[in-house]
């Protein structure tokens, strides 16, 4: 999938024109309400049925369509429910928004392959399901992390991808009190199918000027810290690496969808094993990640 | 969600997948009568929500309607892993020319759906693959086109040289497929597809996994027993993803990833974890029933609440412990470690109601806490 790396940038020093999907419901307005605290540029708000309101100011667009010739989009975040997220994103990606961030947790997974395949037909890039959004810490976010919390944000120099929205919430806190800051976390998602990989993002943080190290946060199941390994051996920073999930019992579903520990694959000592071999410096636990950052 | 082969081949005939004649029996008597009906040899086989059911010998071949019965009372009442045997699947035993493997999955490398096809089928497919790789043949799937005649008989060509039998076994892909679709299979899998000696294909197993978050949309399918410990069922019956754990350190945690984590560093620090509970997502305002779960394990010596807050208020959580704390009075030790979205008031509210500090580090409170169990238990 890295013809869809050339989509439209996240990343940059100008804040993203966001749409918000989904901006009538109860959390769709108080996200956007933060969102539009921080500084995020949310240009536009749709809800089907619901044109011609305002809420927070933001005017609202019963179509993406209609909010796309009247705002250029470089970005929609989903707040739709998990069984509206289909149609929602596939909208947004019909219309030619060509960056989808898709929050919701419980998307069923023949939904996701199809949101993948209207993305890779229109050449968008989605993040999620069943993630948290992005943070560019002093710029804006998108999603239901607080990019405001000082705690856990502060802008800097290391890029943060992680498929768990509280174990990358948990770092970035280590990280700003160790006296770090972030360039962007990005969450993955814990569904067992996400529109965008580590390999991906890691991708994306080797090209950004503003990112001089990587940590990856990543958990057991599926074979996405495998892949990404195979690439790290490429990139021209440093990446360094923590996977949840070392005693997870097999066959049990470990809060993600996509922690599944199954037929012996998945494991976290597999993907240890991958990204030691692939170059990167694994952290045995969360809290030694700073020592390991500051001996680089 | 798995289903168990008896439902799940029920599903695949009634789509248009053959099967062989069969039927279901809880007591030898009700075997012994379904074999009659069928006539002829038939296979007795355990039905439990699990794999590799014939290795624990759930699975026996029976000449006669009165060695069926002597077979469903082998297996009946039987141990097969967690699972006790309740039922017993009995089908007429086919001809058998040859045995293929057929499965569509849900490929995480593609992002799409992938058929996977093997003449080498009847064994363990994981098997067959590391041993001969280019024995099973993989074709992904563009999910907007779907599964086409001409690319099941593409498929078949490389399975068989048989015309008829390509035809056969191209019918079966386009109609499994379509059954993959509209079930919301994670996994359909038959193995073995047998190909008899009269030139049919038919399915003697069916291996199938619906997708859990699918299942409002999935009503009509047979129900099925749930599976876990009963601690896991009480929780699950909450809508609350409990994995009861040996362990004796209850953990409340935020989110998968952090209560993974939490975990990880108890056993690091050298104790031992009682259960995996996140209570993170929408699951936050629910905090007091997820206390109840945790400490409802008698295995449980010392209370760990870790949270990290960002979606998640971590004073909305704090609120619903110390209530669930209040009313069920425990006498248990409890270690608080309290950061992100919410935390000064957590904090406050943790010291003021219950009269405990929290640690700053997280691996202190998860030293504390084992120490705790350790103390209890001396």
């Amino acid at each position: 999938m890295s013809d869809l790396l050339d989509s439209t940038s996240l990343f940059g020093a100008t804040p993203l024109r966001t749409l918000v999907q989904g901006i009538t419901g109860g959390e769709g307005s108080y996200w956007t309400e933060q969102m539009l605290a921080y500084g995020t540029n949310v240009v536009a708000g749709c809800t089907p049925g619901k044109g011609g309101q305002r809420i927070h100011g933001v005017p609202v667009y019963s179509a993406v369509t209609d909010a796309i010739n009247a705002n250029a989009i470089d970005l929609s975040v989903i707040f739709v429910p998990a069984r509206f997220a289909k149609g929602a994103a596939i909208e947004a990606i019909e219309a030619g928004v060509p960056n989808v961030i898709v929050l919701a947790e419980f998307v069923p997974v023949h939904d996701t392959m199809e949101i993948l395949a209207a993305a890779r037909a229109n050449a968008a890039r989605i993040i999620g399901p069943n993630c948290p959004g992005v943070v560019f810490p002093g710029r804006d976010f998108a999603g239901i992390m607080p990019g405001w919390s000082e705690r856990l944000f502060a802008p800097g120099r290391i890029g943060v991808v992680s498929r768990s929205g509280s174990l990358g919430a948990l770092i970035n806190l280590n990280l700003v009190s160790a006296g770090y800051g972030q360039s962007a976390m990005l969450g993955l998602g814990g569904d067992p199918i996400v529109g965008t990989t580590f390999a991906q993002a890691l991708q994306m943080f080797d090209a950004d000027p503003n990112t001089d190290t990587i940590v990856l946060l990543g958990e057991v199941g599926g074979p996405m810290e495998e892949e990404a390994a195979e690439l790290i051996p490429s990139l021209s920073k440093p990446v360094v690496a923590f996977i949840a999930g070392k005693n997870a019992p097999e066959g049990k579903k470990m809060g993600h969808a996509g922690a599944l520990v199954s037929g012996g694959k998945g494991t976290a000592a597999s993907k240890m094993a991958a990204l030691t071999a692939g170059g990167a410096h694994v952290a045995d636990s969360p809290t030694e990640i700073i020592g390991i950052l500051q001996n680089l | 969600m798995f289903i168990e082969e008896a439902d799940a081949k029920g599903l695949i005939a009634a789509g248009g997948v053959p099967t062989p004649p069969s039927g279901i029996a809880a007591t030898p008597a009700a075997a012994e009568a379904v074999s009659a009906e069928i006539g002829g040899p038939v296979m007795v086989k355990a039905q439990v929500p699990a794999g590799k059911r014939g290795k624990g010998g759930g699975i026996i071949a029976a000449e006669t309607p009165e060695a069926t019965r002597e077979a469903a009372e082998q297996i009946l009442g039987m141990q097969l892993g967690e699972h006790l045997v309740e039922r017993v699947l009995i089908e007429g035993k086919a001809d058998i020319a040859q045995e293929l493997y057929v499965a569509f999955l849900v490929d995480p490398a593609t992002a799409g759906p992938l058929l996977m096809i093997s003449a080498e089928g009847g064994m363990d497919i994981e098997e067959v693959h590391a041993g001969k790789p280019e024995a099973v043949h993989r074709a992904s799937i563009d999910i907007r086109y779907g599964m086409g005649a001409a690319d099941a008989l593409n498929a078949a060509a490389r399975i068989t040289d048989d015309p008829n039998v390509q035809a056969s076994l191209a019918g079966v892909l386009v109609t499994l497929y379509g059954l993959f679709r509209s079930l919301d299979a994670q996994l359909v899998e038959i193995n073995p597809l047998a190909v008899t000696t009269a030139g049919d294909v038919v399915a003697l197993d069916c291996k199938l996994v619906v997708d859990d978050n699918a299942l409002f949309r999935q009503e009509g399918l047979p129900e099925q027993r749930p599976t876990g410990t009963d601690l896991e069922l009480r929780a699950a019956e909450q809508d609350f993803l409990l994995v009861e754990l040996d362990g004796d350190v209850g953990v409340l945690a935020n989110g998968a990833g952090l209560t993974m984590s939490t975990m990880d560093a108890v056993t690091a620090l050298g104790g031992s974890p009682a259960n995996f509970l996140e209570v993170g997502g929408m699951a936050y305002k629910r905090a007091t029933p997820a206390l109840e779960l945790v400490l409802s394990n008698p295995k449980v010596k010392s209370l760990l609440v870790n949270l990290c807050g960002a979606y998640a208020r971590t004073d909305v959580i704090a609120e619903g412990l110390i209530a669930g704390w209040k009313e069920l009075a425990p006498d248990l030790p409890v270690s608080f470690c309290i950061h992100g979205t919410g935390e000064e008031r957590a904090q406050q509210l943790v010291r003021d109601e219950l009269g405990v500090e929290c640690h700053d580090l997280m691996d202190d409170a998860i030293l504390e806490a084992i120490a705790n169990a350790a103390g209890a238990t001396a």
